[in-house]
């Protein structure tokens, strides 16, 4: 596989292609780069982090270009904040359910906000793994090149614990 | 080649596979009314297990173990039945387990929102350590299309050559946590769901459990299921909203109908959630995808959604019906309810075709279709 290009995101610094940027924070990436799409203040934590980090590595390519990439997307923690969140949602004593913080209960979710924001009309796919292992993740993602053939594929973990300890670790590939 | 060589369904209708044929040819559902269950004001209809009977089942044809939960007991039981059924070492280097589930164990964060249990990938190791394996298993969790994709994961593994044999489980237990978020996105029928019809007012949910084993090589038997062909396409659309165009599963059509003919086509087994958007987004893909003609069929009457159980059960289900020479009724489906008359039947019918095509679409515009084809002596 060739790698085109790739980010980092911590929560301590943002690093694109080995140089660091400046923009720090989750919202300064989107304040710097986007700007303009109300949706993401919408979205749960997990799905900001991608949607800003993708941002990073699509904002330059041209859009049919990307129609039949493929996104395929790991972590460890799933859903697991905002299930959290839900979860206080539904207590007997304060009972509100939203569809609208519900909705960020898949970890997949991520992975459509990306393909809806660079009308990416190839596969979506989310895995959860125990660890940051790169041999399952390449394994997985050189694997996928066996039954379709995307143009090229954002892979990497996306992985959201809380504000002090997240890290987008993503990058296009081709076969 | 891939090859299917084992399989189990374990739900309300039955513990086996033939159990649970038997019962959908029979009409049977234990889609119920379902009041204060979970502990929710709302009443609900859903097809539940019973955790009793099932938890004693599971003492005693695999021992009391304390370390699992009720879902992950599931698999476990569900596994074993199938491992047993082909005489596969599941410990061996070349077995590797892959975990279809859309919540896993959520519902012990209603006891501790810390709980450990709640990784889905601490189930998959759970289950897989069980039998003795060690290889890092696969969680997928794309929403409601987990159970195809997780065929899709398998049938990628063994095309490498990694491994040889692929034992997928799709599960998911109902709990407060689910069912309030589909009600509070008003998504659920009071009543039973009628896939495809025009009174379709909502889905159903249901809880049951599934396991498919795939091998790579030639068969093992002289009449055998084949995987053909596979595709997963995004909406790029909306994050809870089908495609009013159908885009991703017409673009999924589209690919399968690459690697197989229309003519071979028995029929389509599709979502058919009973929601009004999810029926009408399927008949424009199947429309835009030519394939208006072919009989097509939907399961949830029976089950409800399953949701990461689906996609393993309701292709097992596919595969039974065509070796009885079967097209499977649409169980609550009266009269057409989409744009586009869809072939589709409450009666079973017959048929003599060996291909059969099942898609699955979700929450987060995702889709998933894949072909298999009964290969061998007829």
């Amino acid at each position: 596989m060739k790698v085109l290009s790739q980010v980092q995101i911590t929560p301590s610094s943002v690093i694109l292609n080995g140089k660091s940027i400046s923009a720090s924070s989750i919202n300064g990436i989107y304040r710097e780069f986007i700007g303009d799409y109300p949706k993401f203040f919408k979205m749960d934590s997990l799905c900001k982090l991608g949607f800003v980090a993708a941002e990073l590595l699509l904002k330059n390519i041209p859009i049919e270009e990307k129609e039949n990439a493929a996104i395929i997307l790991f972590n460890r923690n799933g859903s697991l904040v905002t299930d959290r969140n839900y979860q206080k949602t539904i207590s007997k004593e304060d009972y509100f359910p939203s569809p609208a913080l519900f909705v960020y209960t898949l970890a997949n979710i991520v992975t459509g906000e990306i393909a809806i924001r660079h009308k990416i009309y190839g596969e979506s796919s989310f895995y959860v793994l125990p660890n940051p292992e790169e041999s399952t993740m390449n394994e997985v993602v050189r694997n996928t090149f066996l039954t379709s053939s995307p143009s090229f594929i954002l892979t990497g973990w996306v992985d959201y614990d809380n504000d002090e300890d997240y890290l987008a670790d993503i990058k296009l590939v081709t076969k | 080649m891939i090859t299917k060589i084992a399989d189990n369904i374990i739900s309300p209708l039955g513990t086996t596979t033939d159990e649970n044929i038997s019962a959908i040819i029979a009409g049977e559902s234990m889609l119920e009314r379902q009041e204060n269950a979970f502990d929710l004001q709302e009443p609900f209809c859903a097809s539940l297990l019973n955790r009793e009977t099932l938890s004693q089942i599971f003492d005693k044809e695999v021992g009391q173990n304390s370390s699992l939960t009720f879902f992950e007991k599931l698999c476990v039981l569900s596994a074993k039945r199938a491992i047993e059924e082909c005489n596969l070492s599941p410990r061996e280097e070349n077995v590797l387990f892959i975990l279809s589930t859309t919540k896993g164990n959520v519902e012990n964060l209603e006891k501790s929102l810390t709980d450990d249990r709640c990784f889905l990938s601490n189930s998959a190791s759970k289950v897989a350590r069980f039998f003795g394996n060690h290889n890092t298993p696969l969680v997928v969790s794309n929403a409601c299309i987990s159970g195809v994709c997780a065929q899709i994961a398998a049938v990628r593994e063994l095309l490498s050559g990694k491994y040889r044999y692929a034992v997928i489980i799709g599960c998911d237990v109902l709990s407060k946590f689910i069912v309030s978020g589909f009600q509070s996105f008003k998504a659920l029928s009071p009543e039973q769901c009628k896939p495809y019809d025009i009174d379709r007012v909502g889905l159903n949910l249901g809880e049951a459990v599934g396991t498919i084993i795939l091998k790579a090589g030639n068969p093992s038997k002289d009449t055998y299921w084949q995987y053909v062909a596979c595709a997963i396409h995004n909406d790029a659309n909306h994050i809870s909203g089908p495609s009013r165009t159908g885009e991703g599963t017409y673009r999924v059509l589209n690919d399968i109908l690459n690697e197989v003919s229309v003519e071979e086509i028995g029929f389509v087994n599709v979502h058919g959630t009973s929601t009004a958007y999810n029926d009408e987004m399927e008949s424009i893909a199947i429309h835009r995808a030519n394939l208006d003609a072919v009989p097509v069929n939907g399961l949830k009457g029976y089950y409800g959604h399953t949701l990461g159980a689906a996609g393993i059960i309701e292709t097992i289900l596919s595969m039974k019906a065509i070796d009885k020479g079967l097209i499977l009724a649409t169980k609550g489906f009266e009269h057409i309810g989409t744009t586009h008359p869809v072939n589709i039947s409450n009666q079973i019918r017959k048929t003599d075709k060996t291909v059969f095509i099942k898609i699955l679409s979700g929450f987060g515009g995702t889709n998933a279709g894949i072909a298999y084809r009964k290969g061998g002596n007829k």
